[in-house]
């Protein structure tokens, strides 16, 4: 059996797994945003970041290998990821009061799993239009973090291609919709496609739902986001 | 973009705030005394800027979002904007019945919040004027000063207010920023650990609530001169009453009576509002002017919140608070009903009223039902009003088909109030301006004048003596004759002299 050790503890693992998935399937939480177990990584948000032998390195991407030491939890790297969370949370506008993504979202969850008390920095306010047309789906761009999963769950398993990533720079950059008019009611998207459901965050919205469950029974109200990967390891 | 944070010490503890219109400043109260040709008071402007955009924020927001959203506007009664927009929203999506259980425990929710608001303005911020005095030692007169000279009164606000407040937390979810109401119904019932938990204290508060009526009245016996001349003026009113023209806070019909007290509109849809009220502007303030439609813009204003409630319905639908009511409109002739202190008497015999309907809610097995949600035919607009504690409010929506709010339209209780405060500034600053000169004790009977209407208003927050103010006195030629700031030590900080009076 292969093992690698992460913060000490022996992580076994099949040839080729990335540190991540090794973890995630021994219940060993390594912060992230960008990675879904169901799909390739995509390696952009940088949060995975840990430290190999010494060198940084994305856990989503790398390849573990046979002996590997790796350091993840560490106060060095909890603090520089808690600083990118910030730089998350200026970039959009995140407003938890009154999101109702609140308890369900993985930014959220995140930023109480690494204990950031406040933003910190200047917040952007980028202007976000949202994107109302589509009958059944919100697309509340204000909250998108660009991680991706959107493109690529329409890509990969609904086969439509109703998401992509364009434009540069903090605040040119975003996710476009593929249709003539650049709104989701001119596409074929459905609510019952995987990327409806995939956004870790709260810009795709099932419309009309909004706070029909109540804060307090949600996900990650019931048990940090840590602790359910450890609670859900086979 | 400044970087000194990057210098402190543990910057990653420290937080850059940023001055724009998402986070309010805390406003200081700012009154001008304008003056004629001899020097009398001949208008009073208190400039309120907190109002300002609440509308904008909501423009382009889902409508689902917006009982939830709407609670930020306000940091002083956020469950009243709360229900207000679910109403609103029931009504734009065709919901005119809800579910029992929805109905009692919006209800619940709403009493809870009448209670612990009146609580925490009574014996937080009032009771300390009324039971030192006008007069007294201002470092005395703060809740610290009552729970030295009258602990057993400051323990009973204290729990009082907490008592609300685990109301709110069951039926909204969460004490502040809840989330329980939704359009057309609710999330969540009670669970009955949660109703025992409550019904435990309830009888206690039913009691406290009664002694606090009891307190106001003993007040107004041993001051009743004062009292009853503080601030004093005739005023038209508005609220909601029940079909047969009781008092009800969570819905109703509008009811409208003049100076004389003649009935202007009764039980009036308030889904057409605007055929009855319609908001006036003035070029020196932010907040508009409501006035009723029928007697125009100059004598149109009216006020809203406990003092009008008590005296415009026909009776309360609780028993204990009904015979305070009619004690309160029999005393010394019925003289209290049109004094502004009156406002604190009425307050708590609503909060008694609050304090027994919470009562007979808990007894009721429908605030544990499971069918929360109702659904209806589809609108185009929506308007809801509540009696919030400090008056009626209103939400207005348009949602276009998208499900986006595009038109929305507020009047809070405290712009309703506009004119009335003005009015009892004018009527205070007539009694106790001495000559042309600010002096602290004027600053303290302005500030008495305009908490007896509780606004929401963040300079209404503070301990006597504290509140944050800025007055000037103008002359008829319009220059600045006097002017002074006071800050949170409670201090004049500088009576600039402009010009000397000769
Ligand atoms: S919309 Fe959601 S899933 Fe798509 S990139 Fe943005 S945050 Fe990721
Ligand atoms: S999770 Fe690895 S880079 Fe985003």
């Amino acid at each position: 059996m292969n093992i690698f050790q992460l913060d000490g503890e022996d992580i076994p693992f099949r040839a080729g797994q990335t540190v991540m998935q090794a973890a995630t399937r021994h219940g060993v939480y390594i912060p992230h945003l960008c990675w879904h177990p169901d799909f390739a990584a995509h390696g952009s948000c940088k949060l995975c970041t840990v430290k190999v032998n010494g060198r940084f390195g994305s856990a989503c991407t790398l390849e573990a290998q046979p002996g590997m030491n790796v350091e993840n939890r560490t106060t060095e790297l909890d603090d520089k990821r808690r600083t990118m969370l910030q730089m998350f949370f200026v970039e959009g506008n995140h407003f938890c009061p009154s999101c109702e993504k609140s308890g369900n979202c993985a930014l959220q969850a995140t930023a109480y799993e690494l204990k950031m008390m406040s933003p910190h920095f200047d917040m952007f306010y980028p202007d976000r239009p949202v994107d109302a047309s589509h009958p059944d789906v919100l697309l509340d761009f204000n909250r998108c973090i660009m991680c991706s999963l959107c493109v690529t769950a329409s890509r990969e398993v609904d086969g439509k291609h109703v998401f992509a990533m364009g434009g540069r720079g903090i605040l040119g950059r975003r996710i476009h919709i593929n249709s003539e008019s650049g709104k989701l009611a001119d596409t074929d998207f459905a609510l019952t496609d995987r990327a409806a459901s995939i956004c870790p965050v709260g810009v795709i919205l099932e419309k009309r739902r909004g706070f029909a469950v109540p804060i307090g029974e949600r996900k990650y109200d019931k048990s940090p986001i840590s602790a359910q990967v450890k609670e859900k390891a086979p | 973009m400044t970087f000194e944070l990057e210098t402190a010490s543990a910057p990653e503890t420290l937080r850059r705030v940023a001055i724009d219109p998402v986070s309010r400043v805390e406003g200081h109260g700012k009154v001008t005394i304008l003056l004629d040709d001899s020097n009398r008071v001949h208008q009073v402007r208190l400039h309120i800027v907190e109002f300002r955009g609440f509308e904008k924020f909501i423009q382009g927001r889902p409508y689902w979002e917006v009982p939830v959203m709407v609670q930020r506007l306000c940091g002083i009664c956020p469950v009243s904007h709360h229900l207000a927009a679910s109403k609103a929203l029931d009504m734009m999506l065709g919901v005119r019945q809800l579910t029992p259980t929805a109905e009692k425990i919006r209800r619940l929710m709403h009493y809870g919040q009448i209670l612990q608001s009146h609580a925490l303005h009574f014996f937080h911020l009032a009771s300390p004027d009324l039971l030192f005095g006008f007069g007294s030692d201002l470092a005395q007169r703060n809740i610290v000063g009552v729970a030295a000279a009258h602990p057993e009164i400051a323990r009973k606000g204290v729990l009082l207010r907490k008592f609300g407040q685990e109301v709110i937390r069951m039926t909204a979810g969460k004490r502040v920023h809840g989330t329980g109401s939704v359009p057309g119904g609710v999330n969540k019932s009670l669970a009955p650990e949660e109703r025992a938990a409550l019904l435990k204290d309830i009888y206690q508060m039913v009691a406290w609530s009664r002694d606090a009526v009891g307190m106001v009245r003993q007040l107004f016996e041993q001051n009743l001169a004062e009292y009853n001349a503080f601030g004093r003026f005739r005023a038209a009113g508005m609220c909601l009453v029940r079909s047969d023209g009781a008092m009800d806070l969570y819905h109703g019909g509008l009811r409208a009576r003049d100076v004389e007290g003649k009935t202007l509109f009764d039980h009036f849809d308030y889904g057409r509002y605007w055929d009855v009220i319609a908001e006036d502007v003035k070029p020196w303030s932010y907040m508009k002017f409501p006035f009723f439609k029928s007697l125009g813009p100059e004598g149109g204003s009216y006020r809203v919140g406990p003092l009008t409630r008590v005296t415009q319905c026909d009776s309360i639908p609780t028993p204990l608070a009904d015979h305070e009511r009619e004690e309160f409109m029999a005393y010394d002739g019925g003289s209290v009903t049109g004094a502004t202190l009156g406002y604190h008497w009425a307050r708590m015999i609503e909060m008694l009223h609050a304090a027994e309907n919470i009562k007979d809610l808990l007894h009721d097995d429908d605030i544990s039902g499971h069918d929360l949600m109702a659904t209806g035919t589809r609108q185009e607009r929506g308007v809801g009003v509540i009696e919030a504690p400090r008056g009626t409010l209103i939400h207005h929506y348009r949602v276009d088909e998208n499900d986006l709010v595009i038109r929305a339209n507020l009047i809070v209780s405290t712009t309703h109030n506009n004119q009335a405060m003005n009015t009892a500034v004018r009527e205070v600053a007539k009694q106790y301006l001495d000559g042309v000169e600010i002096t602290e004790g004027l600053l303290n009977h302005i500030e008495i004048a305009i908490r007896a209407f509780d606004p929401c208003l963040s300079c209404a927050t503070h301990a006597l003596g504290q509140m944050p103010l800025e007055v000037a006195i103008v002359g008829a030629d319009g220059t600045v004759i006097d002017a002074a700031t006071r800050d949170h030590r409670g201090l004049v900080r500088e009576i600039q002299k402009i010009r000397a009076i000769t």
